[in-house]
């Protein structure tokens, strides 16, 4: 925008203002009617689905579901969409904080006079094609796999042990097939690079962040060998089932 | 001494008495008014109403008249009820906020027993902390739709840029109160995610590691962590919040609202009918 076309656009917006009507009490009209559609909203909503209370926090277990608020769907999803690990953190930060910045500089590149939606062309498709590649990933992101459920292919014999682990919560940090998280390392082959042994000492004996699976070797030791069982079945696909 | 006291400021200074006129006549000698003169007078000053006292002192009566009476464009619809609705719904998060205030502890210990006192025993508690959950989810809705509409009437040009880079950093504390929030009734779902919001964020580099152990409060996840996303979502971002969302009024104000841009053409032809 050019001097000109400031000075054009201050004037033309002065002849408008002074054939509008006054603030009060049309536009606090529909300001107040406006106001109070959002509280009913509000209400009706808290009746309608109230305010869940989910098992207490414990920092120990391991049967969770790390879901966020539904408007972060879009960022979760990021992560599963962008896969190779070296690029995780183009997921995670990079791209979300361009798309801020680029959000945040908009009136400093689009410069141009013309608001008129259908005039600018470029910039109605950028938006609603950033608007439908959230609403994709946002969509996708609640219907995925709840990171209970395993969903690659399992031999009968190892049925057991995926059931005992879709429900120890292991793919709350894992991932096993599609299914899963990216905090610790990806299972999906781990039976290539850790024997059946070494598996079952991790498990008891694990390093860190992760929980000890003692508790379940003492309490439903068979549950605990179905457990080791599967997870030292994963191997590349060639192999499965071996 | 008298040189040590500064003089009194003009606005604080006594104001002249109003009532000379009348009683010079009657019961004065030489102008100075008499005993009944002086409660007369005095009647007269405390017949000003309550909005007179305070208009007297703040001179604040001609800025809300000329606020309140300012026209707004010519075609303004209910797109432009988005942004006081979301004004609204930040205010019932406030409020909201502070009745659940009165009866959470953020305290790892009793964090969740609190959010769960709330919930099944405070008298309308769960309404309350419904509408508080859910307000969240429609004030983040109002802004996406009030910033499509600023967006489609490229109401973000010359001269409101300051405008919209206020209201894009309002959006990312808002959703900053959406993540911090999302911690405090400190169940399995709220601990779980918020441990992996932390820990994607240590993943950033450089300052990665500093940011997610200052949110953590340490390099565990725990008590410390629970009291900084408390004192995070209950005082500072929602400060900061409040003063951005005065500035955006002040230059809502100061600016004016747009007038939808297809409004132009009309506008030119009657321009030159007026000229």
């Amino acid at each position: 925008m050019n001097a000109r076309e400031k000075e054009q656009y201050l004037r033309e917006y002065s002849i408008l203002k002074g054939q509008g009507k006054p603030f009060f009490p049309y536009a606090v009209g529909k300001d107040g009617a406006m106001a109070a559609i959002t509280l009913g909203v509000i209400i009706a909503m808290a009746i309608l689905f109230g305010a869940e209370l989910g098992p207490k926090a414990d920092p120990t277990t391991t049967t969770y579901s790390p879901r966020p608020e539904w408007y972060f769907f879009f960022l979760f999803e990021l992560l599963r969409v962008i896969k190779p690990p070296e690029l995780t953190l183009m997921a995670t930060l990079g791209v979300p904080t361009i798309c801020l910045i680029l959000l945040l500089l908009l009136p400093f590149y689009d410069r141009s006079a013309e608001r008129h939606p259908l005039k600018r062309p470029i910039a109605m498709i950028g938006a609603v094609a950033t608007v439908v590649a959230m609403a994709y990933l946002s969509i996708i992101g609640a219907l995925g796999g709840p990171p209970s459920e395993i969903e690659i292919p399992v031999a009968a014999q190892y049925k057991p042990g995926a059931d005992v682990t879709a429900a120890s919560g292991c793919l709350g940090c894992h991932k096993i097939g599609e299914n899963g998280n990216t905090l610790g390392p990806n299972l999906t082959e781990i039976g290539d690079r850790l024997g059946r042994d070494a598996i079952a000492r991790t498990l008891v004996n694990p390093t860190a962040p992760m929980p000890s699976y003692q508790g379940l070797k003492q309490e439903n030791p068979e549950q605990f060998e179905e457990l080791v069982d599967f997870i030292a079945s994963l191997k590349k696909a060639s192999e499965e089932g071996g | 001494m008298s040189k040590l006291t500064p003089p009194l400021p003009k606005f604080l200074r006594p104001a002249p008495s109003r009532s000379h006129e009348d009683d010079g006549a009657g019961e004065g000698n030489g102008g100075e008014p008499g005993r009944a003169g002086k409660v007369r007078e005095s009647a007269a000053e405390g017949s000003a109403n309550v909005v007179g006292w305070l208009d007297e002192r703040s001179g604040i009566s001609p800025i809300v008249r000329a606020q309140f009476y300012r026209k707004v464009p010519k075609g303004t619809n209910w797109f432009y009820t988005l942004g006081s609705a979301t004004l609204f719904a930040f205010v019932s998060q406030a409020v909201t906020g502070v009745f659940l205030a009165m009866y959470y502890e953020p305290d790892t210990s009793r964090a969740y027993e609190s959010a769960a006192h709330i919930t099944n025993e405070v008298f309308l508690g769960e309404l309350v902390r419904g509408m508080h959950r859910w307000g969240s989810t429609v004030m983040i809705i109002l802004i996406f739709l009030h910033m499509a509409r600023t967006f489609v009437f490229g109401a973000y040009k010359y001269p409101r840029e300051l405008q919209w880079v206020i209201g894009v950093v309002l959006l990312v504390l808002t959703l900053a109160m959406g993540l911090t929030g999302y911690l405090l009734p400190f169940d399995q779902r709220s601990f779980w995610a918020t441990t992996v919001a932390v820990n994607l964020n240590a993943s950033a580099p450089v300052i990665g590691p500093y940011l997610a152990d200052f949110m953590r409060g340490g390099a565990e996840f725990g008590a410390a962590s629970l009291a900084r996303f408390y004192a995070l979502h209950m005082l500072a971002i929602p400060g900061l919040i409040a003063a951005l969302i005065g500035a955006h009024l002040y230059l809502v104000a100061k600016l004016g609202t747009t007038a939808p841009p297809w409004l132009k053409a009309e506008k030119k032809a009657l321009r030159q009918e007026g000229i």
